[in-house]
């Protein structure tokens, strides 16, 4: 269902941008170069949020600051999102994800970074300067990070298990595990898990492997109490479930809420883990690209950086807050750098195959 | 109906009907009593219940992003109520008591905000804002800009055509006889409408408001695509939440929302219930 309704969404963004493109008229020179100073104003901030993802004090010090005001809006995707930008509505700071990102650096809709404008980019951990849908990294700061991994109950597996996928997809294992596991009911997530499972990247686009993979669910048909997206860290922390496989997100808080966190873990399959980045992008339609430079900058800044991963919880790709941010927090992430994660890449048209091959699987 | 509400259920039949009804109602309420219930959780899950707290309560008044969200909603809610109330009415009365050339055509085109999926009228309305928007910027150097307006001229957009559709329902069963009697004892046209027509249809009239009201209070999809900066709805704000798991504060928010829309509807109840619009209404039976 979800699937279907994005399916739409993109599918009407791609209208939007054939007739963006009729009208086009450049008037010569790069749309997308911008330059600015350090600590540069041109202008109110416009931006352009998730919910409950940045805090307000930080919006508040912003303001106070640098003297110009910060109007706050949200969008619940990523599809919405670009058809607003496509369609000219003027904000000056967006929060796209990963795969969102390239789409918008195709387009033309992101403006080139001024990075001299951004004293505070040594703050950034290498990792996320670069990642394949921002090769250079010219186009986006990572803002907040999360993974998709296990929420593991100890008291049902026990302390001697080995983090692999095969906690989930070996029927043998998880036959011994009192309420079994749940896995997400989303085709990119469940069908890339079990393909990490089997050695490919989730990205791997080889109809055969994918079959395997659809094969590997249906068998771990028998241990898998549900297929669900939305209620799986609550059954995992009321011992309902043994393993979950779920968002960092959600278990961080899950696990933080039960009476005894120490009965609870949540780690990343040796195989592989799915990561996901959103970044803070200035659309080419901003109108204060020189605000939305020092507000990336002021987010960049490592007390800040920490301040906000200690609102939102979300791991985070500035390197020097740590020392700033909740052990509690840290702990949780520390895996994730050493870890083999993959971004999910948009893979187009063999997109329906995953939907497709989950639903005959998990039916 | 409140002569059938005296029988009481005699044969097994009926008795298994009353009991139907039961389920249904049931059916219908338990998942809201639920979420009533667990508003006032204070564990950060939703399905686990620790103790009783107004915690989410405190955290929904304090939140500045769900209080402007909120206040965007009855700001948008208000005018596209109000407006599409008077114009679906006006348009309902001239498909039903008037002829003229193209009836036909309007009355199928009126139909197609209804009939047409979501994310289309989303895309199209967006699409023509920001046309229309670009064409005044190159004409008279000047365009408004997304926002509040544009959410409420959208909304306006697909509630004239549910209000129109539940006013027609109510015009069609009035007997136009009526009309004609106050015509006949000299009232104007205007006379007729004021002091017949209108108050005979006001129960179709508040139906379709509250349809309407209820319609733009949940709108999710249209309002993502036409908002401007500063103008996210309750809905599409709350959406977004879901994106990070579903916390008690959703709970309070639905609650307090439910609050507010059962007011409306016992205000609406007790408007219908004064004693002139019944005896208007005994008039007819």
């Amino acid at each position: 269902m979800r699937v279907s309704i994005s399916r739409l969404v993109a599918l009407a963004a791609a209208l939007i941008l054939v007739l963006a493109a009729c009208g086009d008229d450049d008037a010569g020179g790069d749309p997308t170069a911008v330059d600015c100073a350090p600590g540069e104003t041109d202008g109110n901030l416009n931006f352009y949020n998730w919910s409950e993802y940045m805090d307000p004090d930080l919006i508040t010090a912003f303001e106070t600051e640098y003297g110009v005001d910060v109007v706050e809006s949200f969008y619940e995707s990523n599809e919405a999102m670009l058809s607003q930008i496509q369609a000219g509505v003027a904000y000056d700071l967006i929060v796209p994800s990963d795969y969102m990102v390239k789409i918008m650096i195709e387009e033309e809709l992101a403006f080139a970074l001024d990075k001299e404008a951004l004293t505070n980019y040594g703050n950034l951990a290498e990792e996320f300067r670069t990642q394949p849908y921002d090769p250079t990294g010219d186009y986006s700061v990572a803002y907040q990070y999360g993974t998709t991994g296990l929420g593991v109950n100890l008291e049902l597996v026990g302390d001697n298990f080995v983090p692999s996928w095969a906690l989930v997809f070996d029927p043998e294992l998880t036959s011994q595990f009192a309420g079994g596991v749940s896995l997400l009911n989303d085709p990119r997530e469940t069908m890339g898990a079990a393909l990490y499972y089997l050695g490919y990247s989730i990205n791997d686009t080889t109809l055969e492997h994918l079959e395997e993979a659809a094969d590997v669910i249906r068998e771990a048909r028998a241990g898998i109490a549900a297929f669900d997206s939305d209620q799986y860290d609550e059954n995992l922390a009321n011992g309902e479930v043994a393993v979950a496989h779920g968002y960092s997100g959600n278990m961080i808080v899950a696990i933080g809420e039960v009476e005894n966190p120490d009965n609870f873990t949540y780690v990343l399959p040796e195989e592989g883990a799915t990561l996901w980045i959103d970044n803070m992008v200035i659309p080419t339609v901003s109108t204060a690209p020189c605000t939305a430079h020092t507000f990336i900058d002021f987010i960049l800044d490592a007390e800040n950086g920490a301040q906000l991963t200690n609102w939102n919880y979300y791991g985070t790709p500035n390197e020097a807050s740590l020392p700033f941010v909740e052990q509690e927090v840290v702990d949780f992430y520390a895996a994730t750098l050493e870890a083999d994660t993959e971004v999910i890449e948009d893979t187009g048209d063999y997109e329906i195959n995953f939907t497709d091959l989950f639903t005959e699987a998990n039916g | 109906m409140s002569a059938v509400a005296g029988i009481r259920p005699k044969s097994p039949a009926e008795r298994l009907l009353a009991t139907n009804s039961w389920l249904v109602f049931v059916f219908f309420y338990a998942p809201i009593l639920v979420l009533v219930v667990f508003s006032f959780n204070a564990n950060d899950n939703v399905g686990i219940w620790t103790e009783p707290s107004l915690r989410w309560y405190r955290e929904v008044f304090q939140d500045q992003a769900v209080l402007n969200a909120l206040k965007n909603s009855v700001i948008v809610a208000a005018i596209s109520t109000v407006v599409s109330t008077i114009l679906g009415t006006m348009a309902a009365l001239s498909l039903e008591r008037f002829r003229f050339r193209g009836q036909k055509l309007y009355d199928g085109l009126l139909y197609l905000p209804i009939i047409i999926p979501e994310v289309t009228m989303a895309v199209m309305l967006l699409l023509f804002f920001a046309q229309g928007f670009q064409w005044l910027d190159s004409t008279v150097g000047w365009s408004p800009s997304f926002g509040l307006g544009t959410i409420s001229l959208s909304h306006i957009a697909f509630n004239i055509s549910f209000v129109t559709v539940v006013v027609r329902a109510r015009l069609g069963q009035l007997d136009p006889r009526l009309e004609e009697a106050a015509a006949d004892l000299y009232a104007s046209r205007w006379q007729a409408f004021r002091r017949v027509t209108l108050p005979l249809i006001m129960p179709g009239v508040l139906g379709g408001a509250l349809l309407a009201l209820t319609i733009s209070l949940d709108d999710v999809v249209i309002t993502n695509f036409v908002a401007g900066p500063g103008s996210t709805t309750l809905p599409v704000y709350v959406f977004g939440l879901v994106r990070r798991g579903v916390t008690p504060l959703i709970n309070a928010v639905s609650v307090v929302m439910l609050g507010a829309s059962m007011v409306l509807v016992a205000v609406s109840f007790g408007f219908q219930r004064n004693p002139r619009s019944r005896v208007q209404s005994s008039s007819r039976s």
